[in-house]
């Protein structure tokens, strides 16, 4: 069967059992758009490449399927720059496919012509100019197959426009060949005995649970290693939802801005578990400072990441469903010859003291500002089972903290490249991907104006989410900074409370705009936007823009340092806690 | 830090070397010389880099040439045992009595004069980094004119080829210790 380069793209993409692409057509990508129309991919017309981009990562998070965007060549391929450098920090599996201006001119400075496999070398997993459409239907085969197995991330295809319309007979390969590309996924079973004798003589072990185990849907064995073995979990930020927030055993996220509990089990840790998570620097403070008495099994599918950061008594590399799978075995038959799990009751009641006495706290005035705490908490009670996206900064922070997580996949952020402006393209790709589900951004009032565009993207494509702006007229965590670290001198960190008007914006863009100005107004404004079922929904909750995330460790400081509240607030010693480590 | 030759094994596709050049560039480690060239197999090429590096750094920077989808395979030189080569072209001065005495240090060193003028040599010489400098510092009395050197290639001692042999030896806690380092992402 003749086809161009154009067909082949779609059928290939179908091969892939693709449904759904994000993108924005142009020149050098204007062939494939034509067979685009009789293809059974559906498109979603973003208003932005950073937004197709965006909305690949949150259908790929929200799905566990590859997430497509589609590009021209120069500024389209450029705008998707920042998200591919996302989805790569977050290992998520995102293909991404350019035009190019035709063989002939690339390298001519042709219109609209960049180096787009040059420029996206460094944040993608990997990628490909194709010269020739007969390789076509492998490349994209292989673009696929990396993006997806190992450690997941983003790979580009460019495809220069004389290829689109290049004419081939189509074969479909059935197999993929990359002689340079074997991901371990097999535990080694030695290993993971080795972990297990260490996890039954760990007086204090936590299981650090990081971005991994939700990629490699690991969750369920993750349950039942945590419920059995009697281990304690913290959470990253990557990670949240992957172990249910509301069980015993959940000592919140680590970190920066992490609970006290699972700051300090950590500290005080004898044994860290850590799997599928990297000992960012966000989790660990100060490297040398970092739970000074605990030896370290690492568990991680990519080698580079075992050894990077901290030297790992007991490395393993593979998937972690199928380490953690092993681990669990292991771990019944030792404890069946023991005759149960050993006995970590005062561990474990020494963290649900911590847990009782330094919970996340905030106070909420009956007739003060909205708490931005207080909003993202209610919005939680009143739509638990949503799935949640976050931008960057405060809000997503208190997202984390406030939000009772209790399923994978339900947590949407941008961790590690911090994109503010994530939430909302992320959202309305997690609802592309699950119509089923309601979709909740809360996101800040920055963040919010970085992506608002794809609000029409929303209304035109059917794809209706509620977004939260918990709106406190400031780049709220730079201003927090500048209030604990530079003396209170802002600079640059005012935007408004009421420039753009939230509401009347949403419904220039076809959506439902609601305020919340005073705290008793939040459960209504809630129940109202949880009401509408057709369109989108943005709530403006104007919060005190005084509010700051704590606990808090200072950047460069020691876990330890850990400051509770304003002022400096720290825990107090309890002398009976010292002798632990 | 020290120096170390890693020999890198790579599929022969378009921007293989930006990739692996990348990689020690977004760290801002230098690459003290990087040779290229085919192989015996269709496809594949070696590289053999040189790099001043800590062993910390080194591990890392071997790790991510790894993940790397065209990167079939790394070696880690030892010096003991592995054989090392350079080729230098060197253009030197070589008036009046200078000629005889250079070509007297060429007969020491068994370098080839390859191409002659009443003003000047080019001699080519080949050998391992440190006789290629002893050379050199012999011939600047004379004036050198220009240099062009190949980098250093090598190949590890013994019977078998880079495929089969293992990365690197074992660093405490981390290196093939069994469980599988040297898997791949």
């Amino acid at each position: 069967m003749k086809v161009t380069g154009a067909q082949a793209l779609f059928m290939a993409l179908e091969g892939e059992g693709v449904d759904l692409v994000f993108g924005i057509p142009g020149g050098a990508i204007l062939p494939a758009y034509d067979p685009l129309i009789d293809s059974k991919v559906r498109h979603v017309l973003t208003r932005h490449e950073q937004g197709a981009g965006h909305a690949a990562e949150g259908y790929a998070w929200a799905t566990g399927k590859v997430g497509v965007c589609m590009a021209t060549s120069g500024p389209g391929g450029c705008n998707l720059v920042t998200a591919l450098a996302d989805a790569k920090m977050d290992s998520v599996p995102v293909v991404a496919i350019t035009g190019q201006v035709p063989t002939p001119a690339v390298g001519n400075d042709a219109f609209q012509e960049a180096d787009i496999t040059g420029i996206t070398l460094s944040v993608t997993k990997h990628n490909f100019l194709v010269k020739d459409a007969r390789e076509l239907a492998e490349t994209i085969r292989e673009a696929f197959h990396i993006a997806r197995t190992g450690r997941p991330g983003p790979v580009l295809i460019d495809l220069p426009k004389d290829v689109q319309l290049q004419e081939f007979t189509w074969s479909w390969p059935e197999t993929v060949s990359l002689p340079g590309y074997k991901p371990t996924t097999k535990g080694n079973l030695r290993q993971v005995r080795e972990a297990v004798r260490l996890i039954l003589q760990a007086k204090r072990p936590v299981l650090y649970v990081g971005g991994g185990v939700i990629r490699a849907n690991a969750t369920k064995e993750l349950f039942e290693l945590a419920t059995e073995g009697n281990l304690p979990v913290v959470t990253t930020l990557m990670a949240r939802g992957a172990f249910p927030d509301t069980h015993e055993l959940a000592c919140g996220m680590p970190g920066m801005h992490g609970a006290y509990t699972a700051v300090t089990a950590m500290q005080k840790s004898d044994l860290l578990v850590a799997l599928g998570a990297r000992f960012d620097d966000r989790v660990t403070g100060l490297l040398s400072g970092f739970a000074p008495h605990a030896k370290v099994i690492h568990v991680d599918v990519d080698p580079a990441e075992i050894g990077k950061n901290r030297v790992a008594d007991v490395p393993i590399v593979g998937d972690a469903r199928d380490v953690i799978a092993k681990m669990l075995t292991e771990l019944r038959r030792k404890q069946e010859e023991q005759g149960g799990a050993p006995d970590r009751s005062d561990w474990l009641s020494t963290l649900r003291g911590w847990l009782e006495k330094y919970p996340y706290t905030y106070e909420q005035p009956d007739d003060g500002p909205i708490k931005p705490q207080f909003a993202i908490e209610r919005l939680c009670e009143h739509a638990k089972d949503a799935i949640v996206v976050s931008g960057v900064g405060q809000h997503q922070m208190w997202t984390s903290q406030f939000w009772r997580f209790t399923r994978p996949r339900t947590f949407i952020t941008s961790g590690g490249l911090g994109t503010m402006g994530f939430a909302l393209p992320a959202a309305l790709g997690a609802k592309a991907g699950r119509p089923d589900r309601r979709v909740v951004a809360i996101d800040g009032d920055g963040c919010f104006q970085m992506t608002t565009q794809e609000l029409a993207t929303s209304r035109t494509e059917k794809i209706p989410f509620i977004t939260a702006i918990i709106n406190n007229a400031h780049l709220g965590m730079v201003r927090q900074w500048q209030e604990m670290f530079y003396e209170e001198r802002y600079s640059q960190v005012f935007l408004s409370h009421d420039c753009p008007d939230y509401v009347k914006l949403a419904e220039a863009y076809g959506a439902v705009g609601l305020r919340a100005e005073h705290p008793e107004e939040v459960d209504a404004v809630i129940e109202k936007a949880l009401s509408v079922e057709d369109r989108s929904v943005v709530i403006d909750f104007r919060c005190d823009p005084r509010e700051k995330v704590f606990p808090m460790v200072p950047a460069g400081s020691s876990n330890d340092e850990v400051i509770l509240g304003p002022g400096g607030l720290r825990p107090i010693k309890d002398p009976a806690e010292a002798p632990i480590a | 830090m020290s120096l170390h030759t890693i020999s890198v094994l790579v599929e022969d596709k378009p921007g293989v070397l930006t990739r692996v050049a990348g990689l020690f560039a977004a760290r801002g480690f230098n690459i003290d010389s990087l040779a290229v060239g085919p192989t015996d197999e269709d496809g594949l090429s070696r590289m053999t880099i040189v790099v001043q590096l800590e062993t910390k750094s080194l591990e890392q920077v071997t790790k991510q040439l790894n993940k790397l989808i065209n990167v079939i395979k790394i070696l880690e030189h030892e010096p003991s045992e592995a054989v090392e080569r350079e080729l230098a072209l060197i253009k030197v001065h070589a008036d009046g009595d200078d000629r005889a005495r250079i070509m007297e240090i060429c007969e020491v060193f068994r370098v080839r004069v390859l191409d002659v003028t009443h003003r000047t040599l080019i001699v080519e010489a080949i050998g391992t980094p440190e006789k290629l400098e002893a050379l050199l510092e012999l011939l600047r009395d004379f004036g050198i004119v220009e240099v062009s050197r190949t980098g250093r290639i090598a190949l590890a001692r013994g019977d078998r080829g880079i495929r089969e042999r293992v990365q690197r030896k074992a660093t405490a806690g981390t290196e093939d210790a069994p469980g599988g380092i040297g898997g791949r992402t």
